[in-house]
């Protein structure tokens, strides 16, 4: 039985010009979904680190998978997805403060441990690090205040250290 | 030493052991151009540079090596778009070399630019922009590196006008490293264990034999192992030479065209041994029913082509050839029994289905394809190497010529691309000059890179062409009559030149039949000439490819006539 699942990619390719272009353009080609994508460059300048959110059944993923590993750019496919991770993103959240709720905001942004991080007469803007579930619940208690707009960054993760 | 980037270039390819390269001058590689002035390399002028990638594919073909082409900026380099995707298909070891626009240019939207880069990424097996000097002679090396090993392919290098001008310091041989990039030759000797096991138990085993068995010159292994184990072999199109066309346990090719024992018998097959095959579309038909009461062992050098179509019960990432040696020799310690008695019963039931639907047509008063190729390959016994462009003559030259030896039949498979056979020919003619190399086309795809006949008189490469003429383009109309209630919506291609005429213009000869009996004196005329030959059949209008799997049904229920 093939079940459809979101997938966690850590990927390490050469740090060149055109490398990410080889990476979405065989997600493309290929009829692939990205959900989110992360790239940035590691210890080792010349080695950057994709981290991608991908969806698909068994066969796709492992597909993605040897598609991944066989562009010549690429030096390692990790397959997060249930491993022993810390995952995190983080997300800024514009969200409409008008007087009557900003004592209930400000409660909100203290329990999840995030932070207000821009103060306007009509809005706080709150930056906020997580897991999806984190995001997600915080996202749902100030939707009644009204979210005026969002940016994520997409999800990065690391392995656990093994003890 | 100090060299300029052309000398780079010229140093490396001969280092690589380049002879010849099929390319064509313009604005941003005329520095090369003018430091090839002062080299020994084969430079064949083509007419167009889709004709130059093709031609280096049928060379990369015919001879085994890296086939190379020089092309200029802007629309030299999007002309070989279809070569290089064709190439990628057919896992063909290439190096391409385009030029570009001057650096300081690059993203000007200047004269005769384009991001050649970008446009082929997706066809591929690498490409290259090399934008500093000191990084080409590592990048000329690595591409060869890369278009020759593990699952072969085509690798662009786009070199700057300035960049063909700068000078470096040449550091000379070194073996190329790539930390992202190694590929598995030597396969998992448990899973290998495993194949052995399976032949053992198989009361009705099938080989199924790809392009993978000829580019990893796996032939005889894969001979050896047919042979010892008394299992029938049958290929895919890019498979066919891989196992003799005339042994007794070929089964002819698989798939849409294929045999009907071929297909009947990958439909009772319990076990099915493929080698350096991808389970292109063309030869599954409706997946589900592929194979389906058979193990399935899938050996490939490419892990992306194990699991992408169909399911394997054992697969086998490795080299075609190593995997196969390893096979045999470990095959020697096993007690195998009576194999020929043990297998006389699935050898009686294939022999069965060849008895009651073989491949057949009859010859009437007008020419029939099928007649044409099956002389071809009497009066040439076989020996000839044939190309083919893409339609009813491909698969007439695939049903009718006995491949018996590999490297012998090139054609564009993966892309099906009209217009590959002549400057397919032309490079296959340069790598063999002593060789007899037919192009057998229709006269629609001859059409397509006729201009490259001028290329065949002026290098004296005396291919031959034989047009099956029917002033159709035949598979389509094929389709048409079958599926679409006989609209032949333009398809029909009467209006075409006189090919003996257009022959005789280029300072080639031409040679016409028009009733059966002309056939053999047409051919062995043709074949006494040492000069390019254009034969042009006027066969049967109508006549279609049988057996045919429509698209979507199983390989097993095929319309046959």
């Amino acid at each position: 039985m093939m079940t459809e699942g979101k997938h966690l990619f850590s990927i390490l390719v050469d740090n060149q010009p055109g490398v990410l272009s080889r990476i979405v353009g065989l997600f493309s080609g290929r009829g692939y979904n990205i959900e989110s994508l992360c790239v940035a460059e590691t210890l080792d300048p010349q080695v950057s680190r994709i981290t991608m959110v991908t969806i698909g059944d068994d066969q796709i993923i492992e597909q993605i998978k040897k598609q991944l590993f066989k562009l010549i750019n690429v030096i390692k496919v990790n397959d997060l997805t249930g491993s022993n991770c810390i995952q995190r993103e983080l997300v800024l959240i514009k969200v409409m403060a008008k007087p009557e709720h900003r004592a209930e905001i400000l409660r909100i942004v203290d329990i999840f441990r995030a932070k207000v991080v821009d103060v306007g007469p009509e809005h706080y803007t709150i930056e906020i690090t997580g897991n999806e579930d984190k995001l997600l619940a915080i996202q749902n208690l100030l939707k009644p205040m009204g979210i005026k707009e969002i940016v994520r960054t997409g999800n990065i993760a690391l392995l656990r250290e093994t003890k | 030493m100090q060299l300029t980037g052309a000398q780079i270039l010229m140093k490396v390819l001969k280092e690589e052991g380049v002879d010849t390269i099929f390319g064509y001058p313009g604005g941003a590689v005329l520095d090369f151009y003018d430091e090839l002035s002062r080299t020994d390399f084969n430079h064949i002028l083509v007419r167009h540079e889709q004709g130059a990638v093709h031609a280096a594919d049928g060379y990369a073909r015919a001879s085994g090596k890296v086939g190379v082409c020089l092309v200029t900026s802007g629309p030299g380099a999007t002309n070989t778009v279809t070569g290089i995707a064709s190439a990628n298909s057919d896992s063909i070891p290439l190096v391409i070399i385009t030029g570009q626009v001057p650096t300081h240019l690059i993203g000007n939207d200047a004269f005769q630019e384009v991001d050649i880069v970008g446009i082929t990424r997706p066809c591929t097996k690498h490409n290259y922009l090399v934008k500093n000097i000191d990084d080409l002679e590592r990048v000329i090396r690595e591409a060869f590196y890369i278009a020759r090993s593990g699952r072969p392919g085509p690798v662009l290098i786009d070199i700057p006008k300035d960049v063909t001008n700068a000078k470096a310091d040449y550091k000379g041989f070194e073996s190329v490293k790539l930390r992202s990039y190694n590929p598995t030759y030597e396969p998992n000797l448990k899973q290998v264990r495993k194949v052995i096991e399976l032949i053992q138990q198989a009361q009705k085993p099938v080989i199924f034999a790809g392009g993978g068995v000829i580019l990893s010159k796996a032939s005889d292994d894969l001979t050896e192992l047919a042979r010892k184990t008394q299992i029938p072999v049958t290929a895919s199109l890019m498979g066919l030479g891989a196992f003799p066309g005339t042994d007794p346990l070929w089964l002819g090719m698989l798939g849409m065209h294929g045999t009907y024992r071929a297909n009947m018998s990958i439909g009772e097959a319990d076990l099915l041994i493929s080698v350096g095959v991808r389970f292109d579309d063309r030869v599954t038909g409706k997946l589900e029913a592929f194979a389906r009461y058979a193990q399935i062992v899938q050996i490939d050098i490419d892990p992306t082509s194990i699991h992408k179509n169909i399911p394997v019960s054992v697969p086998l990432v490795g080299d075609c050839k190593i995997t196969l040696k390893h096979l045999n020799r470990m095959l020697v310690d096993v007690d195998l029994g009576n194999v020929s008695g043990k297998r006389q019963p699935w050898l009686d039931q294939i022999s069965a289905w060849r008895k009651t639907t073989p491949l057949a047509y009859e010859q009437k008063e007008t020419i029939k394809p099928q007649y044409v190729v099956e002389k071809l390959f009497e009066l040439t016994k076989g020996q000839a190497i044939i190309t083919t462009e893409v339609g009813q003559n491909q698969m007439w030259a695939a049903q009718y010529y006995h491949f018996n030896r590999p490297n012998h039949f090139i054609t564009s498979g993966g892309l099906g691309c009209m217009g590959f056979g002549l400057p397919a020919a032309i490079g296959a003619q340069v790598a063999c000059p002593e060789k007899i190399v037919i192009d057998i086309a229709g006269d629609g795809s001859i059409q397509m890179n006729i201009q490259e006949m001028a290329t065949a008189v002026q290098f004296c490469l005396p291919v031959k062409i034989a047009i099956l003429n029917n002033g159709y383009l035949g598979m389509v109309r094929q389709w048409q009559e079958l599926f679409y209630k006989k609209n032949y919506s333009c398809t029909n291609m009467e209006h075409a030149p006189d090919f003996v005429r257009l022959a005789e213009a280029y300072g080639a000869v031409g040679l016409r039949a028009k009733k059966p009996e002309d056939v053999e004196p047409v051919i062995q005329k043709a074949l006494s000439i040492n000069r390019p030959v254009i034969m042009d059949f006027v066969v049967e209008r109508e006549e279609g490819v049988y057996p045919m799997v429509p698209a979507g049904k199983a390989i097993t229920e095929m319309l046959l006539v």
